[in-house]
Parts: structure tokens; C-alpha cells; sequence
């Protein structure tokens, strides 16, 4: 018999022109499904007009994220209990800085847009991935293996991040890392964006990017180091390379 | 919820719930850098003193012995050295250095701060 816990849903709900409000909904749960398993519960079971976003169910696609009890999360993997004790109240609530659309649904037109302004890659090429070897230890012939981007575009570091907060054209920091992912020597087409007024210099280190990101991206460290990339580009544009 | 990105939703810097030591770094940064530009205009009223004579100078600094003035005086102490160590703190981490270890290095900015906010006090209360 699996344990099971009961525990309370507070969910943020919004519609278009109409007040926003907190719904609350008491389940019992096993405290090893997820927060969105509870979520779906509440859609099938309690509230067919509740709107939330899902896809993959395995922390692929990113639609899921949302922020519990204040803190974003990406529902899917998040467990309750990772983040609750039995008899919980879970405050259920949409992405910060994306508008809202309805309930726990936001648009994250501003990202997607952003990301393809930095052309962020889907797949790069296996000797470009950071977290594999050291470059000296590739083949050439290695090259043309390929993999996935660790970036799902999921919009948490967005919603964490105090800049974002208050200034819509800032780049934020999943284009940002996307555009260390390209290295600035590769790419300098990249620099103008990049070191414009609305980019890397905008960042104020608060670093909750890496905090909350799932996908062990830690834009906050390439935002760091796509300052480097940056000067180095202008030093060596400044001697005419 | 105005859910979109707005200057005027700047008060959401300053809430910590939730968030993470980098977070607070950033907090106690804007917090000390307010309160020591005021510091700063404040200081500079006080120094437009002094070309009123000396008696006005006088007065103010017998009123600067009040214990109340001290502890602003040792707040302003605090803020200047946590400021100053969190900028090298931000300074060296866009060079790419101490990056994983940036909330170490914001710890040691705040116990940096309170030992030499410590040693100030002793000094200026019991000295
Ligand atoms: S950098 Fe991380 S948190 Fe930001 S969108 Fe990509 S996966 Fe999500
Ligand atoms: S449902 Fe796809 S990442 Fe969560």
C-alpha cells in the first residue's frame, strides 16, 4: 500500500477581464507522484476549467514550469514530497514576467523570440557540449555526433530572475547562455546584441538562474563567462581581427 | 497579477521569499547602496555646516555624540565595507573567477562586514 499524504492545493486562477483569484482543492496523494500528477487530478476530477500546460511528462519539453509555493519548479519532475509535509498547503501560481493567458498559462511568445534572436541551437555537435570532454580528447570524426541542447526553453530562469523583473527588452538568461553556447569567436555576428545596452552587461548576479534552472544549464556561469567571450571579441576587434 | 516585466515592479527586488543566497547578495547590495547615497548627501548638508560659522558646526558635532548618531555611524561603517567586498565579489565573478563559489565569497562579505563593523564599535563605545 503506498503512503499517502493529504494535501491542499491553493491554484492561482485568472481569465481574461475577470479578477484573479486562489481556488483551493484537498487531495490525497502518494508524496512520490509529482506536483502536475496532482494538478491533472485536480483538472479530471475537480475543475474541467482549470488551464495548465503540459507535454512530455519527463522534463523534456518544458511547458510545465510554474512556481510552487513561490519558487519555480518544474512540475513534472518535482515531487510532493520535495516540497511539502504531510497536511501541506501548496500555492500553486503562473511564471513571473511572461503575461498571463489563463490560470497557470503564460505566454512565452518574449523567450522564443528572444532565443531565436540569439539562434539558440536545438542540437550542436557532441565536441561543442560543455559537459562531455576536455576539447583535446575529441576526433575529428566525432563531430557529426550530435546532441539535444540542455536548454528546454522552460521560461524558469525568467520568472526567478530580478532583471527580467523589471525590464521587458532584457535579454535574460536562457538566450543569454544560448549565446555562449555559440562562443563569440564562432559567432561575432552575435556581439552587437550581446553587448548591447539589453544584454550581458545587464545581468546583476543574483544568480537565481542557476538556481532554479532543471536542466543544468547554470546560465548564471555563462552569463559570467559570455562577458569574458565579450571582451575578448572587443579586444580582438579593436586590433582589427 | 500585472504578470508582465515593469520598472515600476522594482519593490519585487527586495523580497527574499523563496530566493537564494545570490539573491540576498543582490538584496544587501541595493539596500547599502541606497542608504549610502543618502549617507553621501547627508554628509555633504552636514559639511554646507561648516560655512555657517563655527557655533553651528559646534552644535551639530555635540549632537554627533548621541548614541543614536553612533549606531547610524556604524551602520554606514557596515554598508561601505559590505558594498565594497560584494563589488569585488561582482567584479571578480564577470571575469569568470569564483564563480561556482560566489555564495561562498558572499558569506565572507557579510562576516567581513560584521568583524569590521565589530571592531569599529568597540573602538568608537569602548575605546
Ligand atoms: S536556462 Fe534552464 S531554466 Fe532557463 S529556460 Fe533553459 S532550461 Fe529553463
Ligand atoms: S511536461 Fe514536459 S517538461 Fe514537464
Amino acid at each position: 500500500m503506498p503512503e499517502q499524504w493529504t494535501v491542499t492545493l491553493r491554484i492561482y486562477r485568472q481569465k481574461t477581464n475577470e479578477p484573479s483569484r486562489y481556488d483551493t482543492f484537498t487531495l490525497e496523494v502518494n508524496p512520490d507522484e509529482y506536483i502536475l500528477d496532482a494538478i491533472e487530478r485536480v483538472w479530471a476530477f475537480h475543475d474541467r476549467s482549470l488551464c495548465f500546460r503540459h507535454a512530455c511528462h519527463h522534463s523534456t519539453c518544458g511547458a510545465c514550469g510554474m512556481r510552487v509555493n513561490g519558487v519555480e519548479k518544474l512540475t513534472c519532475i518535482t515531487t510532493i514530497r520535495s516540497v511539502a509535509r504531510p497536511n501541506a498547503v501548496l500555492t500553486i501560481e503562473p511564471l513571473r514576467n511572461f503575461p498571463i493567458i489563463s490560470d497557470l498559462v503564460v505566454d512565452m511568445g518574449e523567450l522564443y523570440r528572444k532565443m531565436e534572436a540569439v539562434e539558440a541551437r536545438a542540437v550542436l555537435p557532441i565536441t561543442e557540449a560543455e559537459i562531455e570532454k576536455p576539447p583535446h580528447q575529441w576526433k575529428t570524426e566525432d563531430s557529426q555526433y550530435v546532441r539535444l541542447s540542455d536548454c528546454l526553453e522552460c521560461g524558469l530562469c525568467i520568472s526567478a530572475c530580478p532583471v527580467a523583473a523589471t525590464s521587458q527588452p532584457y535579454l535574460g538568461p536562457a538566450p543569454l547562455a544560448a549565446a555562449q553556447d555559440h562562443r563569440l569567436d564562432r559567432r561575432p555576428d552575435l556581439l552587437t546584441l550581446i553587448d548591447s545596452e539589453h544584454g550581458v552587461w545587464r545581468c546583476h548576479s543574483a544568480f537565481e538562474c542557476t538556481a532554479v534552472c532543471p536542466s543544468f544549464v547554470d546560465p548564471g556561469r555563462r552569463i559570467m563567462d559570455l562577458r569574458k567571450q565579450t571582451i575578448s571579441a572587443k579586444i580582438r576587434h579593436f586590433f582589427g581581427k | 497579477m500585472n504578470n508582465q516585466p515593469a520598472p515600476q515592479r522594482l519593490l519585487s527586488w527586495f523580497n527574499p521569499l523563496g530566493r537564494n543566497p545570490g539573491s540576498w547578495a543582490f538584496i544587501l547590495n541595493r539596500l547599502t547602496g541606497l542608504g549610502l547615497t543618502m549617507y553621501l548627501f547627508l554628509h555633504l548638508m552636514v559639511l554646507g555646516r561648516l560655512a555657517q560659522g563655527p557655533e553651528a558646526y559646534e552644535e551639530f558635532l555635540a549632537l554627533t555624540k548621541s548614541p543614536l548618531i553612533k549606531l547610524g555611524e556604524l551602520l554606514v561603517i557596515g554598508a561601505v565595507i559590505y558594498h565594497g567586498l560584494n563589488g569585488l565579489r561582482v567584479v571578480l565573478t564577470s571575469f569568470g573567477l569564483g564563480v561556482r563559489r560566489q555564495v561562498q565569497m558572499f558569506y565572507l562579505s557579510v562576516l567581513l562586514a560584521l568583524v569590521g563593523t565589530a571592531i569599529f564599535a568597540f573602538r568608537m563605545f569602548a575605546g
